[in-house]
Formats: C-alpha cells, sequence, structure tokens
C-alpha cells in the first residue's frame, strides 16, 4: 500500500509514513539550499523529520536559480 | 576595489551598511564564470538570485560562486502573479537562503513583466509584518512608491523601463518625483541598457541602481559591469556636487573684458 502525493508539479508514490527530510534525502537535495512547501504553507526545516506526507498532498521544493 | 561609498556618504539598507550603490542580478550570465567576473568588476555587495523549482545539482554552482564572492544574496520573487505566490516564495526562499531581504516581484504578464501593483502592495504589507525587509520592484508611479513605504517597505525599487528592454529611464520626472516624495532609499530597478542610463539614474538622486541583463547580456560582461560601477559613482558624484542650472543662452566662462 503506497500513497500519491505531486512534487513539484509530477505524481510520485511514497511508503506511508515518509517524512519531508526523507524524500529531501531520497532526491540528494540535502547539500542544496532547498525548502519545501506542502499545500501551500511552508514546512520550516526544523519540522521536516516529523513532517509525514499525507496522500494526496501537493508538494513544492523550490532552491535559488540565476534570475533577477 | 574601490567603492561607491565613502563615510560622508553611507548607504543605508534595512539594517545594512552596503560599500557599493550598484545592486547586480544573476539572470542571463551564461555561466557561473561569467558571473563571478562580472560580479567582482561591478564591485556589487548584493546578487540577486531567483527561486525555482528544485532540480539536483543545477545551484551548486552559483551558490558556490555567490559564496566565495562574499556577497550578499538578495531572493526575488520573479514569476509570481498574486500576493498569496509571491508571500509563499518569500517564505520559501528566506527558509532556503537564511535571508529576511527579499526582492518583491509581482508581475502582471509575460509581455510587459510590469508590476501589478495593487497585488504588489498587499503582499508588501503580509511580509513587512512577518519580518522581512521589504525592497519592492515597482512601477514609477510616486503613489504606489508612497504606499509601499508606509507599509514599511525598506527601500523601493521603481522602473526605468520594462525588465530587459534597455530602454533606459522612460520618465525620469517621475523617478524624481519618487525621490522628493519617499524617505526609504530608491533603487533604480530595471531598463537600464548602458553605462550612462545608471548615471543618469543617480544624477537623479536615486540612492542606488539595480541591473542585471545590461551586463550579464553585454557582449563582454565584465567590461561593462565595470562601466556599471563607474557610471554609479559618477553619477552619485555629480548628484551630489550640484550641477549648474540649465541656460538657454551662453554665459562666458573667460572674462569679459577687451583683448585686443
Amino acid at each position: 500500500m503506497t500513497i500519491t502525493a505531486t512534487l513539484n508539479g509530477t505524481p510520485q508514490t511514497y511508503e506511508p509514513g515518509t517524512t519531508v527530510a526523507a524524500l529531501v534525502e531520497e532526491h540528494g537535495w540535502r547539500e542544496q539550499a532547498v525548502a519545501v512547501a506542502v499545500d501551500g504553507a511552508l514546512v520550516p526545516k526544523s519540522r521536516w523529520q516529523h513532517a509525514e506526507i499525507a496522500d494526496g498532498s501537493d508538494i513544492i521544493t523550490l532552491s535559488p536559480m540565476q534570475g533577477g | 576595489m574601490s567603492t561607491t561609498c565613502t563615510n560622508d556618504d553611507p548607504f543605508a539598507v534595512a539594517d545594512t551598511i552596503l560599500s557599493s550603490r550598484l545592486l547586480l542580478g544573476s539572470g542571463g550570465a551564461s555561466s557561473s564564470g561569467v558571473l563571478r567576473d562580472a560580479v567582482i568588476a561591478s564591485g556589487a555587495q548584493v546578487v540577486t538570485v531567483s527561486m525555482r523549482r528544485t532540480h539536483s545539482g543545477v545551484d551548486n554552482g552559483l551558490m558556490h560562486a555567490l559564496k566565495d564572492l562574499e556577497v550578499r544574496v538578495l531572493p526575488n520573487t520573479s514569476g509570481c502573479r498574486t500576493a498569496r505566490e509571491a508571500v509563499l516564495v518569500a517564505e520559501l526562499a528566506r527558509e532556503a537562503l537564511g535571508t529576511d531581504w527579499v526582492k518583491l516581484e509581482v508581475v502582471s504578464d509575460d509581455r510587459t513583466l510590469l508590476p501589478d501593483v495593487i497585488e504588489l502592495v498587499e503582499a508588501a504589507e503580509t511580509l513587512v509584518a512577518k519580518g522581512f525587509h521589504v525592497l519592492p520592484y515597482t512601477t514609477d508611479d510616486v503613489v504606489i512608491a508612497q504606499r509601499l513605504e508606509e507599509v514599511g517597505c525598506s527601500a523601493v525599487m521603481p522602473l526605468g523601463a520594462p525588465i530587459g528592454s534597455g530602454l533606459g529611464i522612460r520618465n525620469p520626472h517621475a523617478i524624481t518625483l519618487i525621490r522628493e516624495t519617499v524617505d526609504v532609499p530608491v533603487i533604480l530597478d530595471a531598463g537600464v541598457g548602458t553605462a550612462s542610463d545608471a548615471a543618469l539614474a543617480m544624477e537623479l538622486g536615486c540612492d542606488a541602481v539595480l541591473l542585471a541583463t545590461a551586463v550579464t547580456r553585454a557582449e563582454r560582461p565584465a567590461l561593462m559591469a565595470g562601466a556599471m560601477r563607474h557610471a554609479v559613482i559618477a553619477g552619485r558624484d555629480a548628484y551630489r556636487a550640484g550641477r549648474v542650472p540649465r541656460r538657454h543662452l551662453a554665459q562666458a566662462s573667460s572674462p569679459l573684458s577687451p583683448t585686443v
């Protein structure tokens, strides 16, 4: 049994109980400047270890790029 | 590296004294190396970045280069169309980069990239309440500049012309009026095409200039960055020196006494 969530616009499947910290780790983003929002709200890094991804979540991660 | 500020002419934004009145955008540089050389040549202490969806590895070169240069990274909210989007992107930028500063952009459409000032003022007010130092990219409308100051922005950043257009300052009177009206720093943002545009902004009384395209997409970015540095210094000095009044007829600069 898995859950489905959208990550940066792409549907993904995750094991139930997957945390934001695990997601960031899985994608190799831990060393990058990255911030995470779930369903339109910031999830501070201090909460990543305990923030579990719910079925149907809309997850956005942003990082700095050239611009402005 | 020479700077544009002296002890008797400090440039303060929010909680910081900056040593350069030129702020550089990182957009449009063909590589991190080109950007690095341009930043060094410009003398800029503040460099903007945009926030985009994360892809593995893509930011490493940029952020490492900026860290090595010891510049202040100023995230922007480019790409946002509503106050709600801009507030979220600003919060994400603060989380990712550890800075309370944000260049607030809320634009109306891709064709003009002109600020949507209704959404802009709303976003600015919300972000100030959340503890941000807000530097809003705005139109050259003095009433909007006043509104942005009233809601607590740390500066106002009126455009000279649309982003990336290189058209220079289309309405110098409007920029002068903003400078005469608000007390927060006025940073000319967008529209600069070449060094004389940056000098004019400073001669009009702007406290600083923020530009990207004019440098990063020049044929020789580092050379243009150096030209901008000199232009900003020259324009500021000319503003402080006080220019002579314009006259319709000649005024002799040599004695009028008889010669032969």
